[in-house]
């Protein structure tokens, strides 16, 4: 019955559906602080658990993922561009990504963070998570941009809030270098294996503001179009 | 002449059931089309989807049902063609009503979108041109009329878009859109009550006795639709808003307004499906009794029987109590992003095509209507998604009809007359 009528001319919104996307990510992210509190005081078994949230969420948001590719069949009419709008799913989905292979590096090789790096270690997470925190607020303001056709106002506020990111972005990249320096004066005294793991974690945790600049330039593009 | 001396009451009867099974058909299936963005956009419960519906379809088809039924009436067939034998006249118009009805009830059965008004006219055509001679076909009427099947949904499209535009640039494309939605909602609701009390009231109003002048009417229609404007403010003025949503999801309050103007909107389109669709049931019950009344002659010009009006407005009530709720609960369910401000600009701009149609007594498709006033406020990118192989489909059941609708009919006519002769 539902073939016969007018309502099934409105096909499943898929905004809704990717703005759920985007706060699992974050939630992933934001495990990322008490992973690392766990961590900092060799609690393994606290911080095993933590990351089994975070491969949770990072789950859920995969299933999600294929989810809203699933419902968004070719031959839809809709205000963004479809290549767009999922190219935009496959940027969020890579913050999750990149967030479980932090923990799961850290965990496999109970890899600690020496205790003068600790300080500017936590601010530096902390300022990653910010960034995925504002590109999951632009997205969050996809129903809102709907509302208005995909334009005036709403889309200067989300241009606004993209330019705040590429701030935090540009924030992360200066703590790397510090981060890295600071590091670069001790590892004589560290396992020399352990500061190769440790470069590598510092640049993966950049690539979480890395990513979620990606995902504010796709939602930038998907602006832009039409 | 002798078959309508003697089974002119039976034939009256037959083509009344008919008529009111095809009336009934309507509210029962068609209804939905009508009411349904109204509740998918959660501005209507069911329960006041169906009440609306019931009294605005009646008034639509009691009040501005007459020119589209004179319409199928006589514009379509050459009435010269059957003085010397207005039997045939009698059966074609009652085996359409039955093809029509019929192909109504296997559509409804299978889940296709059909257009009442195709089948209806498809099956006149049919029967006249088939059954009885091409020559008995006014040509140029049909060609008319399908062409304003094209013609319309374009129409509502490019005003869809336009209110949909006007909205976002009076109302969300503003400093405080809330404020700005008090304000200019009303604007919409009198402009919903102009449009309709004004079709009405220079076209409808005729076969009620009441003459009304062009001046006259457009003043009326605008106290009507002031009056419509001032009991929605007050509606307005009365919605508790969220004071702490207010500052993060403004938008919502926004679309509370935009709510009580859907309901407006609905009634509107309840009306507007009335006065178009109600035609397709009783124009051929009205040419029936017509021609039975006058003994067989063709009155070039005659009223439309005072009962049958009615008739088809109880028929599309009945069919809505019936069945409607079900209809209206299968498809009410599972649509999240379609909120009012898009509904109402949709429901406003179809409504206001449809009843001008009516008005100059053009058959149109309600849903085809409504189907291109969806897709004008997709174009001002106002709708998440648009389905548009059920766009297709429509489109596809729409050119599916008339041959059906019309083979459907020939059969009828066909048994008919063997069984009458």
């Amino acid at each position: 019955m539902a073939r016969n009528s007018i309502l099934g001319v409105f096909a499943k919104s898929p905004i809704k559906p990717l703005e759920k996307h985007i706060r699992l990510v974050t939630k992933c992210c934001n495990q990322l602080p008490a992973f690392f509190a766990a961590c900092a005081v060799q609690d393994w078994s606290t911080a095993g658990k933590v990351r089994s949230k975070i491969s949770k969420y990072e789950r859920d948001a995969d299933a999600l993922k294929r989810q809203i590719r699933l419902e968004l069949p070719g031959g839809l009419f809709m205000p963004v561009d479809r290549a767009d709008l999922l190219e935009l799913l496959t940027q969020q989905d890579k913050i999750a990504n990149k967030a479980k292979d932090i923990a799961g590096r850290i965990l496999g090789r109970k890899l600690v963070i020496p205790e003068t790096l600790q300080a500017s270690f936590v601010t530096y997470v902390a300022r990653n998570i910010d960034a995925a925190e504002k590109a999951a607020d632009a997205i969050n303001e996809l129903d809102d941009l709907l509302e208005t056709g995909f334009r005036g106002r709403e889309v200067a506020l989300v241009e606004k809030m993209i330019n705040q990111l590429d701030a935090i972005e540009d924030d992360t990249d200066g703590m790397q270098i510090k981060l890295r320096s600071e590091l670069l004066a001790i590892e004589n005294d560290l396992n020399p294996v352990d500061v190769m793991f440790l470069y590598q974690i510092i640049e993966w945790i950049g690539d979480l503001a890395d990513l979620a600049e990606r995902v504010g330039s796709r939602l930038e593009i998907l602006l832009a179009r039409k | 002449m002798d078959i309508l001396l003697t089974h002119g009451p039976m034939l009256v009867i037959i083509a009344g059931l008919v008529g009111f099974f095809m009336a009934w058909g309507i509210g029962a299936n068609d209804v939905a089309n009508a009411m349904g963005t109204s509740v998918g956009s959660k501005a209507l419960t069911i329960k006041q989807a169906i009440l609306i519906a019931m009294v605005f379809e009646f008034a639509g088809a009691y009040l501005a049902g007459g020119e589209v039924t004179s319409t199928i009436r006589k514009g379509i067939i050459d009435a010269s063609y059957f003085i010397d034998t207005p039997e045939l006249l009698v059966f074609g118009m009652i085996s359409a009503l039955f093809a029509a009805a019929t192909w109504l009830l296997i559509a409804s059965i299978l889940g296709w979108p059909v257009s009442t008004t195709h089948s209806i006219v498809g099956a006149i055509v049919g029967f006249a041109a088939v059954g009885v001679s091409p020559d008995a076909v006014e040509w140029s009427k049909v060609l008319g009329i399908v062409g304003s099947w094209i013609v319309t949904p374009l129409i509502s499209g490019i005003i869809a878009f336009i209110i949909f535009n006007s909205a976002q640039k009076l109302i969300f494309d503003t400093d405080n859109p809330l404020t700005q939605a008090k304000r200019y909602v009303p604007i919409y609701m009198f402009l919903a009550g102009f449009v309709l009390s004004l079709v009405t009231i220079t076209k409808g109003l005729k076969h009620l006795g009441l003459n009304i002048g062009t001046g006259e009417g457009f003043l009326y229609a605008a106290i009507v639709a002031v009056l419509v404007a001032f009991v929605g403010k007050l509606f307005i003025n009365r919605i508790q808003f969220d004071e702490n949503a207010a500052k993060k999801i403004h938008y919502a309050n926004v679309e509370k307004v935009f709510a009580i103007l859907m309901i407006v909107t609905a009634c509107a389109m309840a009306f507007a499906h009335g006065s178009n669709d109600v035609a397709n049931a009783i124009g051929p019950l009205a040419a029936v009794v017509s021609i039975v009344g006058n003994d067989g002659e063709i009155a070039a010009k005659s009223a439309i029987a005072w009962w049958i009006l009615p008739l088809g407005g109880f028929g599309i009530v009945a069919g809505l109590a019936l069945f409607g709720h079900k209809v209206i609960a299968t498809i009410g369910n599972g649509i999240t992003h379609l909120t009012p401000s898009r509904g109402f600009a949709a429901e406003l701009a179809a409504a206001c095509t449809v009843v001008i149609a009516s008005g100059t007594g053009l058959p149109i498709s309600t849903t085809q209507t409504l189907v291109g006033a969806v897709l004008g406020v997709g174009m001002a990118r106002g709708i998440a998604a648009i389905n548009l192989s059920v766009v297709r489909n429509i489109v596809v059941s729409w050119v599916i009809t008339l041959p059906v609708g019309a083979g459907l009919s020939i059969v009828f006519f066909w048994g008919m007359v063997a069984i009458f002769t």
